[in-house]
């Protein structure tokens, strides 16, 4: 048997099958839980608008994403603004998933999950944090009331951003944000995706 | 850009690095060096250099790792008349109770460790010197005394 057939031979005997890399991957996330180096633990949810990448760091949920908004960049994204050692952890993102599943069933209201609001800074920050807390399930309000109520009316634009590079969407309610002509404005997941939305809590 | 996420990295090298493992320990250890492995791997990940050469970064840890294994096995272990039997246990649906590896495992640390970085991690000469002490040439010569050491025990010969 020539070299080049042993080594073959070799690689193939001792190669991990999937449900063994399944295994080694749980065990790495569990020891790297307990070790405190999971810096951002992520998990897809499939939902009515597509399959969504929900984020978490230690102090909370930190990311959700759209798939238009492409999974793989979003998670080198997080790679860089938080940190590299970022893992598949399902389990980590279990509340996370529990809730938004029972959102988009129709059964849950209001997110009480913890959010990391790190992606989010400045005004761009308080604008979302207004929209959290003062436009509630089933309501919408103009990008200009929004920022009205972030304290800057004149800053209608700045809002505007705000929603389009809202890094918690769903749960930081950007989709109840319409034009003061009532038509329905942009949304950083497609207006699809925020026609069905409202579509979900107005039922 | 900076470093990719580290799920990437376990993806991308994780097979080879228990191809590694499996090498040059018994089956269930080899579990163990994967698992010390990359988790000392995440843990100094921050700091890696951008350029560094991730497979051979991740094959220098798994040696130690390895040798720790061994060492905390062999304070655990009863001591015996003879070497334990090698892989006999299937597990994970790996046959581990392959002429070929029982052949490797009975192999010399040094030549073991010299066939798993050289001809499954791919790692040339220079890096498996630099992990394993010594110069390129005796890595050379410790992977080509053990490959010539296999093709002797190994008895599959026609194909």
């Amino acid at each position: 048997m020539s070299t080049k057939n042993l080594v073959t031979e070799l690689t193939n005997t001792a190669s991990p099958d999937a449900d063994h890399l399944r295994a080694l991957h749980a065990r790495l996330t569990t020891a790297a839980e307990r070790d405190g180096v999971l810096d951002v633990a992520y998990r897809t949810i499939d939902s009515p608008v597509g399959t969504l990448l929900i984020a978490g760091t230690n102090e909370g949920l930190v990311r959700i994403a759209y798939e238009s908004e492409n999974h793989d960049t979003v998670l080198q994204t997080l790679a860089d603004r938080i940190s590299p050692r970022v893992l598949k952890a399902a389990d980590r993102m279990d509340l996370a998933a529990r809730e938004l599943d029972e959102y988009f069933a129709g059964r849950r209201r209001s997110f009480d999950l913890p959010l990391d609001w790190r992606l989010a800074t400045g005004f761009r920050r308080t604008v979302l944090g207004t929209l959290t807390t003062d436009v509630g399930y089933g309501h919408t309000a103009s990008y200009a009331a929004v920022a009205a109520l972030a304290g800057n009316p004149k800053a209608f634009r700045a809002a505007a951003t705000a929603c389009a590079t809202n890094p918690l969407p769903v749960v930081v309610p950007c989709h109840r944000v319409v034009r003061s002509d009532g038509s329905l404005g942009g949304y950083l997941g497609g207006v699809a995706a925020k026609q069905a939305l409202l579509a979900l809590e107005a039922a | 850009m900076g470093k990719v996420p580290f799920e990437e990295i376990v993806a991308t090298h994780g097979p080879t690095v228990w191809r590694v493992c499996r090498a040059v320990l018994g089956a269930p250890d080899a579990d163990d060096a994967w698992s010390e492995t990359f988790l000392s791997a995440l843990s100094a990940y921050p700091a890696l250099p951008a350029d560094a050469n991730v497979e051979a970064w991740l094959v220098t840890i798994a040696h130690r790792k390895a040798i720790d294994v061994v060492r905390a096995a062999g304070r655990r272990a009863v001591p015996v008349p003879e070497p334990p039997e090698r892989g006999h246990t299937p597990i994970d649906g790996v046959d581990v109770g392959s002429d070929l590896l029982t052949a490797l495992a009975e192999l010399p640390d040094k030549q073991k460790q010299a066939i798993a970085y050289h001809y499954l991690a791919d790692l040339p000469y220079a890096e498996v010197a630099a992990i394993l002490g010594g110069s390129a040439d005796a890595a050379r010569r410790a992977a080509a005394d053990g490959i010539a050491a296999l093709r002797r025990t190994y008895p599959k010969e026609e194909r």
